[in-house]
This record gives structure tokens, C-alpha cells and sequence, in this order.
């Protein structure tokens, strides 16, 4: 397919979905330093906020750094060109924090749910509409359901005010043709001046290859993270993208040596270590699992001695939806029991 | 044995459930349904059962109740109507138990409070949410021991228990929990989060409790505290259970609970609805006691 010539716009997660491999710890001067290189660099929207979006600092997540507040005023006054967007999940954040968020100067809300619970979003997503922001539905781990009930649930989100919609990979777990499949009925049924996006994780290394097909299909709002950093095996890194992109002609506006430039001189520096397909990233996108639970999938295995692979596959069995991190210490609390007592049952001879 | 007589208001999921655990009650005979809509399943359900019922709102039940003798009266509808329900209702001397988000009179936790609301002859209390009955008891069995900074909780529950109402108003849920965590569970400030989950078949309701404690946990005397309160909560929710912990991580004390619902009228995954039907229950229980033994005369309430 030619896609010579298209315009798409792309977002930057590095410094939301990137405060999952960095456990919310970017300070305020890391935040503002990327920011100013995405910014030269010609992305045109960057999010910032905690890792599980506005209102996301608590014990079950972690507790960030600087709080929402702190980072929003600290990158929006630095930026000359890129503007920003929080996240936020109904459940974990309310309008209170979408006002604050508003009140520092976001121009783009987007609201996220599980992806057959769009309608826990009507008084987020008419909320931001009416204070005249960019308004995004975000809905997530989408690879659980089939195409018609994503649509269906993305018609609530454009019902409710939304201009622009996502597809959301939470778990790093599509396909191409899965991707393909879900954007073109969106574009297709969605009302034509409302935007498709797709977001992507990297777990099974399709980040690029799935953009791309989303690209395809009609998608026209990309997110990437500069460097890969985000949760799992990272997003879908903005530079491999954006260089992609000008191969074959899709237009981003972005600069292609300097966002590279960003990833190799300000993100690879802050990592606490690499973010690559180990095997507990791999097993994300192998078995569909939220990819922020890493982290404590790794924590419960030093704690109680199950390995974060066996206790990642046992939350995909149960279908575990994003947001239950407190189900990963109890799965392994119970794992490690179990096991215990089938290893009293039958003692080696 | 005499008992107290009750009304229900608002036919749906919630208020039948309550009518089928009002029906076993020792002390409580309900007699009145209340609903807006003539074609209703619930209040036919209710005149099956035997209960008079009307379709005119609260209006519809005010003429009788003195003839009727309704002495406690369940809200199941809505926060924006239940004030004007409530003040309708005091004002002919029937106390009102709040099951909507309203929060117009006291938060009841029954293990907690409930003998002090009996006691201060409260005329409206209310119920908090489903995650707030479901935690609060967890919150509450840590700082009874020591001083708890924080407390947060995560209330998980199955897609096919979350009503519409609760849908287009989650924001409520949150502030409501959370401001009760931190009044009635006893933590200097107060977290909750609620996670929807639609698997099938549907998950019976999870709540996880963390609480940071001021100075290191002492384990022992916080391990007994939980234990002993679970057993409380159990003599009205028999499905409260301690999943894992109470996992001790510093000054992290973090508690697993699941809640299996009666399945009364409701499905038995929905604990999150059948606690606060049972905490209603149980709550109305201990105001009909103190009627009984004559401990508690009800006034009309000028609004």
C-alpha cells in the first residue's frame, strides 16, 4: 500500500508509560531536559504524568517522584512547539484531577478504560469536551475482544465527546492483521472527523510493524516511546518508527537523528537497566498481560520464590484487566502456598 | 414475636435483594415497595411476596405509613432524589438507611459504629459504598492497634455487578470510600480504587487493603485484630474471606479479602452488592432491637 505523503501525528509516551520501568522515580529535571529534546526534536505531543495516569501515586502502583502537579508545571513552560497530554483511568483519577491537570495547561485529556467498560468514561470524556480540550478514548488491552465490540465501545466513547479514538495494545500481545482488523472497522464506522489511534507495546517486537498496519488501515495518531521506554518490553520506540515512517514517505514532522539522538543521550543514561524482550517481557505479549505488571511480577518472584513467568501466565489465565497490580503479590502469596503444601503432600524420596 | 415494619424504595437489583433478606429477619418485617414504574419486575416480585407496593414514588407510600406502622424505611434509588425522600420520610418519624452515594447523614459501618448511631438515635445513616463496607472493617482492625498514616484500597468486582447508576458516576465511588477510609477506618488520609473486571465466568468481588502504619507494624496484636474483625463481618456476610496476608513490608500492612455474596436475588460473585445489603440489614436490625426493648422511641423530624 502506498502511504506516500500522509500526514499522522506522533505522541510520546516516554515520560508516562515510561515511569513504569523507571517505578515513577523520573525527577522533575530529567522530565524537563527529555521534554526540550522531543520538543527540538519536532514531536508534537508528549504525555506526562505517573505511569497509571493522573491520580496514579499510591502504594499499589508506587508512589512517583514529583506528583502530577509538579511535573505538568515543571515541562509545559518548556516547550516551544509540543504540546502535552495526561492519561487518565476512571477508578484512579476523577475530574478533580483532570481540572488540575487542565488548569496547568494540557491540551490533550485522554481517558482510558478497559476495553468493554467505555461507559465508566461519559463524565471524564464530556468533561474535557466541554473545558475544550483535545479529547481521546483510550481503549485498553484490546486484543481481548473481537473488532465489533471495540467498535461498539468506541462509538460510547464518541458519543460522549471524544474527537479521537484508541486502539490500545496494553499487553503487546496483536498482530498486524489483529490490528488491521480493529482500526479499519473504527474508521470505517466512526464518524469521519474523528481521529484513530493505536498504541503499541513492544513485547513481541511488532511495536513497529503494528503501527505501521495501523497506519494502513487509517489510524492518523501514533504513539511511540522515545528510547522504547515503557512498560514490558517498552512501546513502540519513536525513533525505529518515525525512521520507518520516512522510508516510506508517511509524513511525522519529526526528525529522525535528533529524537535518536534523545534515546541515545538522555533516555539510555536514566535506565535502571536495559529494556529489551527478556523472557518476562516476552511472556507479556505471549499470553496478553498488562505490561506495567513486569515490575512486580519480578518483585513477588525475589519475595516468595515463584518465578515472575509462572505468576505473569496464572494473571492471563485468570484474565486479569489493567490496574490490578494488588493481584500480583496475592497470585504469588497463593502460588507460593500451594506449592508448599503439594511439596509437604508429596516429599521427595 | 412483634417485629418492626419497613419499607423498601427503589425495586431494582439492590432492594430486591434487601426484600429477600428483610424476609428472614427476626425483627424486621417488610411490608411496603416502592418504585416509579407501573410495569416494574421488582415491585411485582415484592406483591408476589405479599408486600403492598406503589409506582407514585414516596409519595405514593406517605398516606400510609402511620396506618401501616413503617417505622424504617431502605433508600435503593439514587443520590440526587434520596435527600428529598429522606426529609419526606423523617418528617412522619421513620428513619431512613441510605444505600445510594448520598452520604446526607452518618457513614455506618456496622462492625465499627453501629452501636453509636443506635445509641445517638441517628434518623438517616448511610451505608458508604460497596468497597467502603467490603475495607473500612480491614482499615479499621490495623489502626484500632496503631496509628495509621494512609490507607488505601483497591475494590475489584465483576463487570455484570456494576450498575449503570455507579457507571456514569465512578468519580463518587472514589470520594466517597476514600473520605471514609480515612473517618471510619481511622487512617490520617485515605486512597480507593476501583477496578472493573468482565471476565467470565464473572469474579467474585476482591478488595486489597494497604495501610501505612506510623511506626513498625506489630504484627502479632495487628494478625489477631484482623482475624478477630473478619469473624465480625462474618456474622452478616458469612463469604468474607481472608484470601492472603495481612503481609507485613515495612510499615506497609497489606490485607487480601474476597467477598462472596448469599445469592439471594443477586448472583453470589456480586459481593459488592450483597455486603451492603446485608450491612443495611444488619443495621437496621440493631435499630429495631433498641425499638423493641423500648431503648428507642422514634420523633417525627422537622425538615
Amino acid at each position: 500500500m502506498n502511504l506516500q505523503g500522509i500526514k499522522i501525528k506522533v505522541h510520546d509516551m516516554s515520560l508516562r508509560d515510561g515511569m513504569h520501568p523507571k517505578r515513577h522515580q523520573i525527577t522533575i529535571e530529567q522530565m524537563r531536559t527529555i521534554a526540550r529534546g522531543l520538543d527540538q526534536a519536532g514531536v508534537p505531543l508528549i504525555e506526562v504524568t505517573h505511569g497509571d495516569g493522573l491520580g496514579g501515586a499510591s502504594v499499589n502502583y508506587g508512589f512517583p517522584a514529583a506528583s502530577d502537579e509538579e511535573y505538568l508545571r515543571a515541562v509545559i513552560p518548556e516547550l516551544k512547539q509540543a504540546k502535552v497530554s495526561a492519561l487518565l483511568l476512571p477508578g484512579i483519577g476523577t475530574v478533580d484531577h483532570l481540572k488540575m491537570a487542565a488548569d496547568c495547561g494540557v491540551h490533550t485529556i485522554r481517558v482510558a478504560t478497559h476495553c468493554t467498560e467505555a461507559d465508566v468514561s461519559e463524565q471524564h470524556i464530556s468533561q474535557s469536551r466541554k473545558m475544550g480540550l483535545d479529547t481521546v478514548g483510550f481503549l485498553m488491552m484490546a486484543h481481548m475482544v473481537e473488532p465489533a465490540k471495540i467498535l461498539e465501545q468506541a462509538l460510547l466513547m464518541e458519543s460522549y465527546g471524544a474527537n479521537c479514538l484508541y486502539v490500545t495494545d496494553s499487553a503487546g500481545y496483536m498482530l498486524p492483521h489483529d490490528v488491521t482488523a480493529r482500526i479499519a472497522l473504527l474508521r470505517e464506522k466512526l464518524k469521519p472527523e474523528t481521529e484513530i489511534g493505536f498504541h503499541g507495546h513492544h513485547n513481541l517486537s511488532m511495536g513497529v510493524a503494528n503501527s505501521i498496519a495501523a497506519v494502513e488501515a487509517g489510524a492518523r495518531r501514533i504513539d511511540g516511546a522515545c528510547g522504547g521506554l515503557g512498560a514490558g518490553a517498552g512501546n513502540t520506540p519513536t525513533e525505529v518508527f518515525v525512521a520507518v515512517c520516512n522510508r516510506m514517505g508517511i509524513e511525522t514532522g519529526v526528525d529522525v537523528f535528533k529524537v535518536s539522538d534523545v534515546a541515545e543521550d538522555l533516555i539510555q543514561p536514566i535506565l535502571d537497566f536495559p529494556i529489551r524482550i527478556d523472557r518476562n517481557a516476552l511472556t507479556l505479549g505471549y499470553a496478553g498481560v498488562y505490561s506495567s505488571f513486569l515490575l512486580f511480577a519480578q518483585r513477588a518472584e525475589k519475595r516468595y520464590g515463584v518465578p515472575a513467568r509462572e505468576i505473569l501466565l496464572e494473571l492471563g489465565r485468570r484474565r486479569m484487566v489493567g490496574g490490578q497490580e494488588d493481584m500480583i503479590e496475592d497470585t504469588a502469596l497463593t502460588m507460593a502456598r500451594e506449592r508448599k503444601e503439594a511439596a509437604a503432600a508429596h516429599p521427595a524420596t | 414475636m412483634k417485629k418492626i415494619k419497613c419499607a423498601i424504595i427503589g425495586p431494582g437489583n439492590i432492594g430486591t435483594d434487601l426484600l429477600y433478606k428483610l424476609r428472614r429477619s427476626k425483627v424486621l418485617e417488610p411490608v411496603w415497595m416502592v418504585g416509579v414504574d407501573p410495569t416494574s419486575e421488582g415491585l411485582a416480585r415484592a406483591r408476589e411476596f405479599g408486600l403492598k407496593t406503589t409506582d407514585q414514588g414516596v409519595d405514593g407510600l406517605l398516606p400510609h405509613v402511620k396506618t401501616d406502622g413503617v417505622q424504617i424505611a431502605f433508600d435503593a434509588t439514587s443520590a440526587y432524589v434520596h435527600k428529598e425522600n429522606s426529609d419526606k420520610l423523617n418528617r412522619l418519624g421513620v428513619m431512613m438507611i441510605d444505600l445510594t452515594p448520598a452520604a446526607i447523614g452518618p457513614y455506618c459501618v456496622p462492625p465499627i459504629n453501629l452501636k453509636d448511631h443506635a445509641g445517638k438515635r441517628e434518623m438517616n445513616v448511610n451505608m458508604v459504598t460497596c468497597g467502603g463496607q467490603a475495607t473500612i472493617p480491614m482499615v479499621y482492625a490495623v489502626s484500632r492497634v496503631q496509628k495509621v498514616k494512609y490507607a488505601e484500597i483497591v475494590a475489584t468486582v465483576a463487570s455484570k455487578s456494576v450498575g449503570p447508576g455507579t457507571r456514569k458516576n465512578i468519580d463518587e465511588f472514589t470520594r466517597t470510600t476514600a473520605g471514609a477510609v480515612a473517618l471510619i477506618g481511622g487512617a490520617d488520609q485515605g486512597k480507593a480504587i476501583i477496578v472493573i473486571n468482565p471476565a467470565e465466568p464473572s469474579l467474585i468481588m476482591r478488595d486489597t487493603i494497604h495501610c501505612l502504619t506510623a511506626d513498625a507494624p506489630r504484627q502479632a496484636e495487628i494478625e489477631k485484630s484482623v482475624h478477630e474483625m473478619i469473624a465480625e463481618v462474618q456474622k452478616y456476610v458469612p463469604g468474607y474471606r481472608l484470601k492472603n496476608g495481612p503481609v507485613f513490608d515495612g510499615n506497609r500492612v497489606t490485607t487480601f479479602i474476597e467477598v462472596e455474596g448469599l445469592g439471594d436475588f443477586l448472583p453470589k460473585y456480586a459481593g459488592n452488592l450483597d455486603i451492603m445489603t446485608a450491612a443495611a440489614t444488619r443495621t437496621a436490625e440493631m435499630f429495631a432491637e433498641e425499638m423493641l426493648s423500648g431503648r428507642l422511641t422514634l420523633e417525627p423530624v422537622a425538615a
